[in-house]
Order: C-alpha cells, then sequence, then structure tokens
C-alpha cells in the first residue's frame, strides 16, 4: 500500500531516483520504519508490460531526453546525443541490467595506493576498504539472490557460453564460469528461474533477474513507510539559511511544479543526474551547486573500459537463445603492469538481437564489409571486455549553456576522453578476445567501439578529505550533514567489476547508517 | 512499416487494378533491376511493385539502390529496401531527397556515367557514395537505414535471428545449448 505523504511533512526522507541505489535505500529505511518520498522521473512498468523487442523497449525503458556530448571518446561522435544508455523508470536501469554481480578486489579499494602516480589520473583511495565491504556485500548477494554465492546453482552455459568457455580454456584461462549473476537458477524469493530466453536487456518478463522495479520497490510499500511518486522529476534541491536541505522540488506528472519537504535527501538519479541536480540547485549561499566546495562535483566522470568482440564461425552459434550475459572470464581482471596497464578487466559474454547488432556492431560503417558481417549473425559468438578506466577530473558533467529539457532546466554535457592506460587495456582485451574466438576456429573477429555507457560512475566521489571529494565514507555530502548521494556517482574508483552489487552493498549500508543518525537525533 | 506496404502483383492483380502485364507494358526500363511508370516503381520481372506518391518514381528507384549499396545483402529482396526508405516519399520529406538525389546522380556524372543507376557495377557505386558519405543527405539515409531496414521483423529469419521467444518459454527447452561442432 502506498502510504501518501503530505508535501508540507517535513519529516520524510526523500529519495530521487529509484533504481539499484536509490530502490533499494527506500526500501531499506521504509523496512526499518522510516517514512520515504521516492520522486521517480520515470513510469512504472512491471514484467507484463516488457517488450521482447530492443528498439521498442528501448522507447520505453530508456532515458530519451537530450544530453549533449564531447571529448575525443568515439560515442560523442557516434552517439553524440545518446551518452548514456540507461533507463527512466521505477527500478531505473536494473531494469534493463544483465546482472553480473562482482564484488571488488580488495587492492580495487585503494587505487591510488596500489597504482601508484599514474600521470592524469586523479586516482584516490576510497575511505573504505574490502573488510568494512565484506558483510554489506554477503547481504546485497542474498538480497539479490545471486548465483555462486549463499550455496546457489550458477546458471547452465548457452550457446554462446560455450563457444567462449572452450576457447578461454584454450588459451588456458582458469577463472571460467556462467558467472554470479543476480538471476534465478532455481525459483527463489517470489521469482521464478530463468527461462533463457535471451532478453535480459529489455526488463526480464519472468522476473527471473533481479530489479528493484518488482522485489525492493513493492515490499517497501507494502510496508506503509514508501511512497513512490512516478513521473515525479525533481528540479532543484531547497536548502534553509542554516545550509542544511529542506525539500526538493519536482515537476510532477502533470508538469506542475511541487516542493516536498524533507528532513533528509538522498540523491540516486545515476551519475548525470545526480551531479546535474546538484549543480542546477546552486544559490547564493553555494553558488556553484549544492555540496561542490571541493569542486569535484561532475568530475572524475568514469565510465569503465569498454569493448566487445565479436567471432564469427563457419558454423551456426545462435548466440541469442539464452541469458545475454552468460558467462565470464576473471584471469585478466588481476593488477599486473607487466601487461602494459594499471588495473585490470573482465571479459563477460553478450549477445546483441539483430537490430541492435546492426546500430552498435561499427556504428556509421556501411558496405561489404559491414554487411558480410552481419550476414554471419547466426554463427556469431561475443563477448563484452569491462575493466577499470582511470578517473580524470577534466572528465566531465557540466551544465549545457544551450540545451534545455522540456522543464526549462539546463540539460547536461558529458566530456569524455579516453586515458592512454584505458586505450592500452582496450588493445590488450582486443587482442585476447580475439585469440579465445580463434582458438574455437573463428573465420573473422570483429572488435568493436564502445557502446553509449551503460555504468555511469564518480561524478560525486567519495573521500576521505572534504577537498578531495564530495561525500564521506558514508555517502554523506562533505558540506552539508542532511544531503546524501546513493548511487553509482559516489564511487571513488571504478574497479574492473560491473558496479552494481557495490552500488547496491553500499546502499544497504547506507540506510543502516542514517536509521542510526535517525535515531540518535543527528538528523 | 512492413512488407504489407508493398502492392503484390502476383499475389493482389486487383489492389492497383493491373496485371503484371499491363503493369509491364505502360512501364519503361529504368535499369537492370527498376521499370517505372506513371506513379509506380516496378521489378523489371514485376514481381512487386510499389506507388509512388511525393517523388519521381526515378528518385525513388535510385534512392532504393543507394539504399542497398549502402547496406548490401545478396539474401534480401529490393522490397525490403523499398519499405527501408519508403517514408522519405512524403510532401514533407520529398524536396530534400530529390536534391539529394540530384547530387548523387551528379557526382556520377563527374565520373563520365550518365546518372547513378546507369553504373553497372556495386563498386563503381560505392565510389560515387564515397564521394558524398560525409555529406547530411548520405548521413540522413545511412542512419534511417539502420533502423529503417534491420528493424523489420519480416527480415529477421533471413538472418537466422528469432526475435522474441517469451511465448514460447524461452529456449531453455527449446535449444539454447543445443551446439553440436565444439
Ligand atoms: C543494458 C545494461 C546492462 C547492464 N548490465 C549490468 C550488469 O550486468 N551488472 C552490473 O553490475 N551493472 C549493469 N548495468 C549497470 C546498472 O544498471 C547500473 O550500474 C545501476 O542500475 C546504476 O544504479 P543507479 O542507482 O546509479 O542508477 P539507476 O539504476 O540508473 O537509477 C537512476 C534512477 O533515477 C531516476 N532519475 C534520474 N534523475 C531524476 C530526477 N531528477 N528526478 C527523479 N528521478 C530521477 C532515473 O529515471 C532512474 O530511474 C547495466 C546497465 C545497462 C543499461
Ligand atoms: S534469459 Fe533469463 S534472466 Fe534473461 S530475460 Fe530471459 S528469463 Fe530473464
Amino acid at each position: 500500500m502506498a502510504a501518501p505523504f503530505e508535501l508540507n511533512d517535513n519529516n520524510v526522507v526523500v529519495i530521487i531516483g529509484t533504481g539499484a541505489g536509490g530502490g533499494v535505500l527506500a526500501n531499506e529505511l521504509a523496512q526499518q520504519g522510516v517514512s520515504v518520498v521516492a520522486l521517480e522521473a520515470g513510469g512504472r512498468y512491471l514484467p507484463q508490460d516488457y517488450v521482447n523487442d530492443e528498439w521498442e523497449s528501448f522507447g520505453q525503458l530508456a532515458w530519451t531526453d537530450p544530453r549533449t556530448t564531447s571529448g575525443d571518446w568515439r560515442v560523442a561522435k557516434d552517439f553524440a546525443g545518446l551518452p548514456a544508455w540507461i533507463v527512466k523508470a521505477v527500478g531505473g536501469s536494473t531494469t534493463h541490467w544483465a546482472g553480473a554481480s562482482l564484488r571488488f578486489q580488495a587492492h580495487e579499494w585503494k587505487s591510488a595506493t596500489h597504482y601508484g602516480e599514474v600521470e592524469g589520473a586523479n586516482l584516490l583511495d576510497w575511505p573504505i576498504d574490502a573488510a568494512e565491504m565484506a558483510p554489506w556485500y554477503e547481504k546485497a548477494e542474498e538480497k539479490l539472490r545471486v548465483t555462486r554465492t549463499g550455496g546457489r546453482e550458477g546458471l547452465p552455459g548457452c550457446n554462446n557460453y560455450l563457444v567462449f568457455e572452450k576457447g578461454a580454456k584454450a588459451l588456458g584461462y582458469e577463472e571460467v564460469s556462467t558467472g554470479r549473476m543476480a538471476i534465478n537458477s532455481e525459483p527463489n524469493d517470489d521469482r521464478l528461474a530463468c527461462r533463457q530466453t535471451g532478453f535480459c536487456f529489455q526488463g526480464c518478463k519472468w522476473g527471473a533477474k533481479w530489479s528493484s522495479a518488482y522485489t525492493d520497490i513493492p515490499r517497501g510499500e507494502a510496508t506503509g513507510n514508501l511512497e513512490v511518486r512516478d513521473r515525479a522529476q525533481a528540479a532543484r534541491i531547497l536548502h534553509g539559511d542554516d545550509g542544511k536541505v529542506t525539500g526538493v522540488e519536482y515537476f510532477d506528472q502533470d508538469g506542475n511544479l511541487q516542493m516536498q519537504q524533507a528532513r533528509v535527501v538522498c540523491v540516486a538519479g545515476n551519475s548525470y543526474e545526480s551531479p546535474r541536480l546538484l549543480l542546477n540547485s546552486a544559490s547564493s549561499m553555494f553558488p556553484d551547486g549544492l555540496a561542490n566546495s571541493s569542486g569535484q562535483v561532475g568530475r572524475n566522470y568514469m565510465r569503465h573500459m569498454t569493448a566487445s568482440v565479436y567471432g564469427i564461425f563457419d558454423k551456426p552459434v545462435k548466440m541469442w537463445r539464452g541469458t545475454t550475459m552468460a558467462g565470464i572470464i576473471q584471469d585478466e581482471a588481476r593488477h599486473d603492469p607487466s601487461r602494459g596497464f594499471v588495473g585490470g578487466y573482465e571479459m563477460e559474454t553478450l549477445a546483441l538481437g539483430l537490430p541492435f547488432m546492426a546500430a552498435f556492431l561499427n556504428p556509421g560503417a556501411w558496405g561489404r564489409e559491414f554487411t558480410t558481417a552481419l550476414d554471419s549473425y547466426e554463427n556469431m559468438a561475443g563477448m563484452w571486455i569491462v575493466g577499470e578506466d582511470m578517473p580524470q577530473e577534466t572528465n566531465r558533467i557540466t551544465l549545457s549553456d544551450s540545451v534545455k529539457d522540456q522543464f526549462g532546466l539546463p540539460v547536461v554535457d558529458v566530456h569524455f576522453s579516453d586515458h592512454p592506460n584505458d586505450i592500452a587495456m582496450r588493445n590488450h582485451a582486443y587482442q585476447q578476445g580475439s585469440a579465445i574466438y580463434d582458438a574455437v576456429g573463428a573465420t573473422r573477429t570483429l572488435p568493436t567501439p564502445p557502446y553509449p555507457s551503460t555504468h555511469n560512475l564518480g561524478t560525486n566521489r567519495m573521500s576521505e578529505n572534504p577537498g578531495d571529494g564530495v561525500v564521506n565514507q558514508w555517502g554523506r555530502a562533505h558540506d552539508i550533514l542532511n544531503l546524501y548521494v546513493s548511487d553509482g556517482s559516489q564511487f571513488t574508483s571504478g574497479a574492473a567489476e560491473n558496479p552494481t552489487l557495490t552500488i547496491v552493498a553500499l546502499a544497504m549500508r547506507q540506510a543502516d547508517h542514517i536509521v542510526g543518525e535517525l535515531a540518535s537525533k543527528n538528523l | 512499416m512492413t512488407a504489407e506496404t508493398f502492392i503484390r502483383i502476383d499475389k493482389h492483380p486487383e489492389k492497383n487494378g493491373m496485371t503484371r502485364r499491363e503493369l509491364l507494358k505502360s512501364a519503361t526500363a529504368l535499369s537492370a533491376a527498376f521499370v517505372v511508370g506513371p506513379g509506380f516503381l516496378a521489378a523489371s520481372n514485376a514481381a512487386w511493385a510499389t506507388e509512388v506518391e511525393a517523388l519521381k518514381p526515378e528518385t525513388f528507384a535510385t534512392l532504393v539502390q543507394m539504399a542497398r549499396d549502402i547496406y548490401p545483402h545478396d539474401h534480401v529482396g529490393d522490397e525490403f529496401y523499398v519499405n527501408a526508405v519508403k517514408g522519405y516519399d512524403t510532401k514533407e520529406a520529398a524536396p530534400d531527397i530529390e536534391q539529394g538525389i540530384r547530387l548523387l546522380n551528379a557526382a556520377a556524372r563527374l565520373k563520365q556515367y550518365d546518372n547513378y543507376l546507369s553504373i553497372g557495377w556495386e563498386r563503381d557505386r560505392v565510389k560515387v557514395l564515397e564521394t558524398l558519405q560525409s555529406t547530411p543527405f548520405f548521413q540522413r539515409i545511412r542512419g534511417g537505414l539502420v533502423t529503417g531496414l534491420y528493424n523489420q521483423k519480416a527480415l529477421w529469419p533471413l538472418f537466422g535471428y528469432e526475435g522474441e521467444s517469451f511465448s514460447q518459454g524461452g529456449y531453455l527447452d527449446r535449444g539454447f545449448n543445443d551446439i553440436n561442432w565444439l
């Protein structure tokens, strides 16, 4: 049951965004008796609404409001208006995500210490470490019912995985499996088992994959302590003379401006919208935007070093049959500078349908080199590569000075250029990825450029020292006591792993902290 | 858009009130592949025909050939390319498209051909296209094809792609791991 809270109820925690960070935080607080209003810019869609058609689903769920791009990354040329592929819906990008759920490696919490001085990189150690996070990871794995943790079985391997595994073993890789996935291998927690339908990116119609849209959100609502307002887009966070935040202005579903008072505000709009909101909330007291005394709001934008490799064989693979991300090789995830770069990368199988393959295989390409590759679509196997990219101060989110959204608010400009370390890592990964398919007899391999960003991190980073970042070890703004950041934008560094398990673990930990602070009247 | 926007002469002779023979009688050959007549474009063997409303039939035929040369798939019939560019046959789009095709024919003439459609080899047509590839016209047509061509459901089986599987219970019992050559 949704609990209706009054706009002038200044006792509520207001959470902006209901994805991996916001959705989990909302439920965890509600379960512990805290009153929560969650504002979500997108609409509500459940498994029965999801469409197993790539473009139609994209139109249904993706954030397609304008954004602008700059920098030398290829996405700025290929997808100038679509720098990121993220979701605008209740549940956020957890409707789209593939479900790969990995913990950081211990050294990745302390990248500055382990990688040393890397020219041009703004490396910083997290103010927390692996030991601190271990119990929260365990709770997060339990919440998501991650396979190969807590005694749960792994998923069976589909065709795309079997090709990948055979090549990996031929190359001597050892850490090869169907991975740790937030996808049920058996019915669990009111979610069905995976049916290998192959549309994980379009929202799982079986509910086999975890998404906050149909787990945490309705469970939080069932407590009576959580009200989710969908199609409610936060525009500005307000503050009082004492510098504490007091409420959030938002546009409701009819486009009318409303103001929800708040005791605490938690920002979880993903790494573009969260800094945008802080910057758009600039005031005479905070002329550079909220929580921005360090000047780091919007900076250090990370998107993971990504790439894909597709292999073409002389016989059918039918990679689209089965889970979209169906397996992983972890041998290259280690930090081993002898390869010519710091940090490491994961290789994970990936399958796209024909429509997305045509759009993403080599954007802008035409002619027979391109079309003969697509002619062999049925004989293709594919993998995605995801590695740690270097935080750079100049890679950043700023407010556009020319483009505004439908509410008249400046949209974000996303500026990104690869660091030489990112390029060296990508080239290494292209080589290894191709070698894997060559080892199974590929007749052709296709080193495929990065897609619009699905992992967006770092733009409100966590730091020990208030001068180095935006939030402290709890995700609490250094500058403002009752303002929190609860999504992937608090990442100090990106690590090689897909980020969502860490976002969820941090949100659970933050909920625990906020409950404590509320109880001890510090909030 | 679906393949239904087509007039299939064989199947629906009544639709445009013409038999195959009558159609071919009223048509003139435009290239090896196409014939045109008043307000329509057809395959030379009259396997299909489509009405053309806002564009000149010659312009539309050139656009279809251009679409195929950008994304050539020999096992994909012209009807899919026609469908992919049919959306430009409107009053609003026509002036820009006519202008773009004029540009294309001018580029062909610079290379001593009569016009784009008269160029016999794909390789030579591609050389003409390359001279235009940075123009907004080329980019518009190419960009539109990415979804206009490849997002036609009827085309997917030609590439083996099976589309949605939810209605059949996924692939768990239908070959998700049936690879037999590894
Ligand atoms: C195709 C795809 C595959 C992926 N696969 C994986 C994977 O296998 N493993 C993994 O770990 N990660 C994966 N990810 C990434 C994962 O989805 C994200 O890391 C994660 O969801 C980010 O969580 P978040 O809370 O930061 O933001 P999101 O989950 O994106 O949630 C942000 C929410 O905030 C809302 N919002 C934004 N601004 C406002 C505003 N002003 N007012 C109100 N609401 C607002 C948005 O509409 C959105 O719903 C994938 C992502 C995509 C797109
Ligand atoms: S493959 Fe499995 S997890 Fe993915 S959408 Fe299908 S049932 Fe859901």
